[in-house]
């Protein structure tokens, strides 16, 4: 045994890490990167903006009363009539941008997360029903999700827009359909893996209700990769609603996301007045990225293959 | 005897990883005559084969040649600049690779991977180069070299890739070749046919092999001179019968008592105790005391080779009889 | 070879009918035929008359029956806003998009790649990390905002090249309308290429420097150098052969995403192609346009699909065609 020194040192350890629950382990994990670090407090600020929206805007952008035509097209830093300063300039109507984007944030924001939960439970079924029921079951499922998978996200929310016709509820429908897919081809796959366990076996064995063995073994083994396409996934789904917004195929004008801010702002960019498209594209951008990076190291500390 | 056709003199290779340095070779030295078949044994993770790539040039970082000497007809091809080093590759020294399925590039016809080899050294025409392509072939024993220089390397059974690795090796007549391996990865009946034929090879061009192994029982029908590699360092050098009949290491006693043809019917196998030493930040001493019998208080000392007999020399304190 | 061509084509043509009964059921089913397929400006006369014309009266499967034969001939009836049938101003569009699209690929091809290797071949070099966070940011940031960004910075500030439009066209071969011979067509042409090439070029350094990375640890790349063959030959042949399968397979896939995708860019930089005609049309519910679009565009999809799938087997020699699932 004394041949053998790095190995003794190492087991308390082992033992030690073991005990950790594995939320602390992932926890631990993450902010070993700095850069991650940086993803998830910018991700952080960018959800307190949204969710303190009502406070934080110095003006509320959808309140008629509190808009002054006067104030249209103001440029960064401007000072209103009525005394604050516009930060970010105004919009066409007299509307601070930064007002504006903290809201607009908050509806990209609420419709990708929602859009993306409905996905994901719709998509965890699905996924689980094929991988444990096998069979029919699993080949049809398994090829509708291989044609959807098959075009691009954009094409697929397009047809069902057009089919469907406009408006919030039709655009979480459409974003939802687009995402299943995703989640079904990751839990599908992950429980298979666990499927094929000599534990599974045991399980089946053991006549354990199939109820116990799909909540119980198959579907905590499938989390950790449906997180991080989940997370993948809500970014992906907060650009795709904006460009629906953008295309003026998205939310209506009454729930103005970051996409339909754009949009206004593209007709006076042509003019030099950058900023009524430029500051809400700087947000989402800020979003999309924030989420990518937080996602990025999730998908490298909850992959138990890729540590090092 | 005529000038070596290799001299390698206190060869150090280390790799310079974030948890330390790894001191791969470490004060490696060994001779190689013309002509002769040298093995190069030791367990994996013993250093062989990274002699090997250090020979060849192809240390890739954070690995480093970081001393020594290493004199192909008297040059030092550490001193080689990288096209120097180039030309030398594959010309006048040869390296034979452990698993031919992945040695071959999959979707590059046999042809053009040994065409591009000749062509790479000298000048001559598609024509004749097709042509020495083909004659490689038949030499190494693979019927129809015409046809075949067309297939690709799926469509060759295991053994045959590896004849076609040796024809690659041969084609500009090296005067070394470095084969790394060749038939762990090859059924028993295969190995035997390989050996055969490099045997053969080899005898009929005149170049020298450095064949390294693990398997004491390829060395014993193929070596003249035989070299037993722990962690880094050479241990135990001599000819094949000095070594393999009267082993003064013992390392290498316990690598040719844990060979069970050499183990009495029935009998319990031997086997040399612990595990390898990590080559990470080794310690000084002789790093087998750990898992040596014969291991005493002065072997904390690192022991310097020396020569014991006529052409046998040993790393140990404490030599056996 | 021919075997698996056929049983594709096959397959093909049965995902080919399945999308036609999708979108015969959304349009048709779903949605309300009536307001789909007729004005909403007709007056009641004409209204009835377009019911019984389109066979509106009668059982669904009938109906389908109609659609689908008329859809066969390429009929899927006149604009409401043109008076043309749908699919003739589809076509009309259809290589102003192509060019984009191919433009858009070439930019890809020919940054992406190189990008990737240099990336592949120095992971660790202050180029490759840079290279690698761009290409996160080229998969991060929106299309269409960073087609508004480039008018603003080439077209407004700048000044440069024009921000909307296509530059005038010749017929090539005196059928399609191309706009790549003139100058002006070039200048029109590079922003929204550009724009719409954007993902692709993250996308191609990311899969060429895996793929350069990964063929780099092969034992082929160590016997190449150990055949004391060049750098420039291995990485050009040996490595780049490896991976340019992989390669050749995305581009192929990606060439329909660039179609879908130009429906974004052709919105922002106003390109007249059938990506635009989509969106006019979805906004003045020209129905009759939407089905042809999509119909079309799933078509393409599929036969993009297939082709891909043939060349890929027919550029690995591993594959074996009799294995391959579809």
């Amino acid at each position: 045994m004394s041949a053998l020194p790095d190995t003794v040192i190492v087991e308390p350890l082992a033992t030690g890490a073991a005990t950790e629950t594995p939320l602390g382990r992932i926890a631990r994990d993450f902010v070993t990167n700095p850069i991650a670090i940086f993803g998830i407090v910018l991700l952080l600020l960018v959800v307190l903006a949204a969710i303190l929206a009502p406070f934080i805007s110095p003006q509320n952008p959808y309140d008629l009363a509190q808009l002054d035509v006067m104030d249209s097209r103001l440029e960064p830093g401007s000072k209103a009539l009525t005394g604050g300063t516009y930060w970010l300039g105004t919009d066409d109507q007299g509307r601070d941008m930064l007002s504006a984007i903290f809201y607009g944030l908050r509806i990209s924001l609420s419709v990708g997360v929602a859009s993306t939960v409905l996905a994901l439970l719709i998509g965890l079924t699905m996924g689980l029903a094929a991988a444990y029921l096998g069979g029919r079951v699993e080949t049809l499922i398994m090829r509708i999700v291989d044609i959807q998978l098959s075009f691009p996200a954009i094409l697929i929310a397009l047809i069902l827009i057009a089919v469907l016709g406009q408006g919030t509820g039709k655009v979480i429908a459409a974003l939802v359909t687009v995402q299943w897919a995703y989640y079904a081809r990751t839990v599908r796959s992950a429980a298979l893996v666990e499927k094929r366990k000599e534990y599974m076996e045991a399980a089946r064995c053991l006549a354990l209700p199939p109820s116990r063995i799909v909540f119980k073994h198959l579907l905590p083994n499938c989390l950790p990769p449906t997180i991080v396409v989940a997370t993948v996934q809500v970014a992906a789904a907060i650009a795709l609603e904006a460009t629906l917004s953008f295309l003026g195929l998205g939310l209506p004008i009454t729930e103005p996301s970051l996409g339909l801010l754009i949009a206004n702002g593209y007709q006076y960019l042509l003019s030099g007045k950058y900023w009524i498209s430029f500051f809400p594209g700087v947000a989402l951008l800020v979003t999309i990225v924030s989420i990518n990076l937080v996602a990025d190291q999730l998908r490298d500390v909850m992959n138990p293959r890729l540590q090092k | 005897m005529s000038e070596p056709v290799l001299r390698v003199e206190e060869l150090r290779t280390h790799f310079f990883t974030k948890a330390g340095v790894v001191k791969a070779v470490d004060d490696v030295s060994f001779i190689v005559n013309r002509g002769e078949v040298m093995g190069l044994v030791g367990e994996s993770g013993s250093g062989k084969s990274m002699t090997g790539y250090s020979l060849m040039g192809l240390i890739d970082p954070p690995g480093r040649i970081v001393g020594g000497r290493i004199l192909l007809d008297g040059i030092d091809v550490i001193k080689l600049s990288g096209e120097e080093m180039r030309q030398m590759r594959g010309n006048r020294v040869a390296m034979i690779f452990q698993d031919p399925m992945m040695t071959l590039n999959p979707v590059l016809r046999i042809d053009t991977q040994m065409i591009e080899a000749i062509v790479a050294h000298r000048k001559v025409s598609a024509g004749d180069a097709h042509a020495m392509a083909a004659a490689a072939l038949s030499k190494v024993g693979i019927p129809s070299p015409e046809e075949r220089l067309s297939a690709y390397p799926h469509q060759f059974s295991g053994g045959m890739r590896q004849r076609v690795a040796i024809a690659i090796a041969l084609l500009n007549k090296p005067d070394l070749i470095i084969a790394d391996e060749p038939t762990t990865a090859l059924d028993v009946t295969i190995q035997g046919q390989i050996l055969y034929e490099m045997q053969k090879l080899t005898r009929e061009t005149g170049a020298a092999v450095i064949w390294i192994t693990h398997d004491l029982s390829v060395v014993a029908g193929l070596a003249d001179q035989v070299s037993v590699m722990y962690a880094g360092r050479i241990v135990e050098q001599g000819t094949a019968e000095q070594v393999l009949g009267r082993p003064r290491h013992p390392y290498t006693r316990g690598l040719l008592d844990s060979v069970p043809a050499n183990n009495a019917r029935g009998a319990r196998l031997k086997q040399i105790p612990g595990m390898t030493p990590s080559l990470l930040d080794l310690p000084p001493g002789c790093p087998f005391r750990e898992r040596c019998s014969y291991a005493q208080s002065d072997c904390a000392r690192t022991p310097l080779m020396r020569p014991l007999t006529a052409g046998q020399s040993v790393r140990c304190h404490h030599p056996l009889a | 070879m021919l075997v698996y061509i056929i049983r594709r084509g096959l397959q093909s043509v049965v995902v080919l009918f399945l999308m036609s009964v999708l979108v015969f059921v959304g349009v048709y089913a779903i949605g309300n035929p009536i307001d789909i397929l007729i004005n909403p400006q007709a007056d009641q006369q004409d209204r009835e008359r377009a019911i019984a014309a389109l066979g509106l009266d009668k059982p669904l499967p009938e109906q389908y029956w109609t659609f689908f034969t008329g859809a066969l001939h390429g009929d899927f009836g006149k604009s409401f806003v043109h008076a043309t049938p749908a699919i003739s101003l589809i076509l009309e569009r259809m290589p102003a998009t192509l060019e984009l699209a191919f433009a858009a690929m070439l930019i890809a091809v020919v940054f992406g790649i190189p990008l990737g290797l240099w990336a592949g071949l120095r992971p660790n070099g202050i180029a490759g990390r840079t290279i690698m966070a761009g290409s996160i940011l080229g998969f991060s940031l929106p299309t269409f905002w960073v087609g508004l960004m480039l008018i603003m910075v080439f077209s407004v500030v700048l000044g440069w090249l024009p921000s909307n439009g296509r530059g005038p066209t010749v017929d090539l071969f005196g059928l399609i309308p191309v706009s790549f011979f003139s100058v002006d067509g070039w200048r029109h042409l590079m922003l929204p290429a550009t724009n719409l090439a954007l993902f692709n070029v993250a996308l191609l350094i990311r899969l060429t420097r895996a793929g350069a990375h990964e063929a780099l640890l092969q034992d082929y790349v160590k016997f190449a150098r150990a055949k004391g063959l060049t750098n420039r030959r291995i990485i050009g042949v040996h490595v780049l052969r490896n991976i340019l399968i992989p390669i050749v397979t995305v581009v192929g896939l990606q060439f329909g995403a660039l179609i879908a995708f130009a429906i974004v860019t052709e919105s922002v930089f106003a390109w007249p192609g059938m990506g635009k005609l989509l969106i006019d049309s979805i906004n003045v519910l020209d129905r009759p346009v939407i089905v042809a679009y999509l119909l079309i565009i799933v078509t393409m999809f599929i036969v993009i699909n297939l082709v891909v799938d043939v060349l890929y087997s027919a550029l690995d020699p591993r594959v074996r065609l009799t294995e391959s699932k579809g």
